[in-house]
């Protein structure tokens, strides 16, 4: 009985050492995105409806800082799978070379972007890559030798492409954006991140 | 017309050390504006520091200082009370004298 | 294998830059070079030609009204700078409305001293000499005023706390096509943008080392930058639309932050990469 309650206490204090836990309080949220939709102007490319949340946003938004419920993220991890589009003509695999052009590009979608202008990846902020790039974010964890380690394997190549494409499919409420679902990367340039990735040439994988 | 700068001294055993913060651009002549062109060399060439009409620093600088320089150094003498001055030149002919009481 | 990456790496840090030597080394000691370039910039902080100018700004009669900031009350009495910043964002009864400073400079220039709503919020952010920010300069006099006293923002105010809880809401709100929200990037410790060490905004160190260094002159700009600026800029780079300077929501966040820094002694303006 001792013992028990003594565990009980332990996870308690696990809890609110762990996480700074917003209150999951609807009623706020939604005030909270109406202020936003008064506080924010359009600007260049950056629309007000940026400001409009999809589910998983939505989701996500609600339970950050608190434990996603099981059956939220099975929710949100079924409806983006079904989103992921494969090439039409199957080639998940593009050049690494341009892949690493992507993965270092910071530009796209700002409202101080040029719209005609490149929209990068920019894989570097959060993630090691090719170990000669020293400059990377550990946000994500880090990819050196992902081809090699998962084996370059048509399972892999398509996890990879899916996970460019939708992390979300994977690992609800993912911080990585969904760069093919929302309409960020090209089909082109995902094959060639996905050849960063994938390429047992690619410096990501020696 | 140029900000002014900020200039502390104080006495340090027998010398007297010097902060000097001065607003300016330091543009270097190599940097190119949304439209391309040359954004034109601007920047401090002389900086001179007199304490009692005599000069203890003179110094020539190039585009290579950054922004808003800062500069420290210190010179035998000085003391509580006195006056040090200093000076810069920049390369259109600005120029700008601003003065600190030492502590 | 390892070897000819690291003979790589130091190859092309000889080639840029000696410092870039370091950073091939390891990640442990490219922080401590991070570290001791900062610890190089303190001495000398050009900050203060900001807030030498504010100052100034602050004490002179302005405006078509010719009226100085001595009859704005930033909380703690007409004219009082001393300690305000520290204590805000607050709820102001003249005007209605829960204010951080920029806003309640806004609001003292508008109403007390008579300049148009559209010059108010002219130069907000300054670039160089052409285009000085006298309201940058403002908040470098005013916070610095701030110096050395303990962050105590009150939610005692309902207005305050009702600020506070959208503000907490704000943070969490992902949107745009990159599904960004502030704690995609400041929700765990230790973490890095590139080699960009991100504060855990959801932890009481965090904020408090945060928010305590607000503002701050920013090396790589040459500016003075306020703590409306680092919202305005965060924003951008989530890929959100135009954070309207002094907003509700850039308050209520404000809020939000300048509260979680509470019990932290104040020390900025400060220097920044």
């Amino acid at each position: 009985m001792r013992i028990r309650t003594l565990l009980i206490l332990i996870t308690v204090t696990a809890v609110a050492a762990g996480c700074a836990s917003q209150s999951s309080d609807p009623q706020t949220s939604a005030k909270a995105a109406q202020m936003m939709k008064a506080s924010f102007k359009e600007r260049g490319q950056a629309k007000l409806d940026r400001l409009d949340q999809d589910e998983t946003q939505r989701l996500c938004s609600l339970y950050a800082g608190n434990a996603l419920p099981k059956d939220v993220a099975t929710r949100i991890e079924a409806a983006n799978l079904s989103s992921i589009k494969y090439p039409s003509d199957g080639k998940l695999v593009g050049d690494w070379k341009a892949g690493e052009k992507i993965a270092q590009e910071g530009r796209g979608k700002q409202f101080s972007d040029d719209p005609t202008g490149p929209v990068g990846a920019n894989c570097y902020a959060c993630h090691q890559l090719a170990p000669q790039e020293v400059s990377y974010g550990t946000i994500g964890p880090s990819l050196y030798l992902f081809g090699k380690t998962r084996g370059y394997t048509d399972e892999t190549r398509k996890y990879a492409w899916g996970k460019v494409f939708n992390p979300e499919a994977y690992a609800a409420c993912s911080n990585m954006p969904r760069f093919g679902h929302n309409g960020i990367l090209t089909e082109a340039q995902i094959r060639d991140v996905v050849a960063l990735l994938m390429d047992p040439a690619s410096p990501v994988n020696h | 017309m140029a900000d002014p700068m900020k200039v502390r001294a104080s006495v340090v055993g027998d010398s007297t050390e010097v902060k000097v913060l001065m607003s300016h651009e330091m543009e270097t002549g190599q940097r190119k504006d949304a439209q391309g062109k040359v954004i034109p060399a601007w920047f401090i060439q002389n900086v001179t520091a007199t304490y009692n009409g005599k000069t203890v620093l003179s110094a020539q600088w190039g585009p290579a200082v950054a922004k808003n320089p800062f500069l420290a150094f210190k010179f035998k003498g000085g003391a509580k009370g006195e006056k040090v001055q200093i000076t810069w030149t920049d390369n259109r002919g600005d120029k700008r004298t601003d003065e600190a009481t030492i502590a | 294998m390892m070897q000819n990456r690291r003979r790589l790496a130091a190859c092309m840090g000889g080639v840029a830059l000696a410092a870039f030597v370091s950073l091939a080394v390891g990640q442990g000691s490219t922080v401590d070079e991070i570290a001791k370039y900062r610890a190089a910039l303190q001495d000398g902080n050009p900050a203060e030609l900001w807030e030498a100018r504010g100052e100034d700004l602050w004490k002179k009669p302005r405006g078509p009204k010719q009226v100085a900031f001595a009859r704005c009350d930033l909380g703690l009495g007409a004219g009082v700078v001393k300690g305000a910043y520290a204590r805000m964002p607050r709820y102001f009864a003249d005007a209605g409305r829960v204010m951080d400073l920029e806003a309640r400079l806004l609001y003292c220039m508008t109403t007390q001293q008579g300049i148009s709503d559209a010059d108010a919020h002219k130069n907000l952010f300054g670039n160089g000499s052409e285009r000085k920010s006298d309201m940058e300069a403002l908040v470098a006099y005013v916070t610095s005023e701030s110096r050395g006293t303990k962050m105590d923002v009150s939610l005692d105010d309902p207005r305050v706390k009702e600020m506070y809880a959208l503000g907490e809401k704000m943070f969490y709100f992902r949107g745009g096509p990159h599904d960004f929200a502030c704690a995609t990037c400041h929700g765990e410790d230790a973490k890095r943008i590139r080699l960009q060490d991100l504060p855990n905004l959801t932890s009481k160190e965090g904020a408090q080392k945060a928010y305590t260094t607000w503002p701050a002159y920013r090396v790589s700009q040459g500016e003075l930058r306020t703590f409306q600026w680092r919202l305005y800029d965060c924003f951008r780079q989530q890929r959100f639309p135009e954070l309207v300077y002094g907003s509700d929501a850039s308050i209520a966040l404000t809020t939000f932050l300048a509260r979680n820094a509470n019990g932290a002694a104040y020390d900025a303006p400060a220097i920044k990469r």
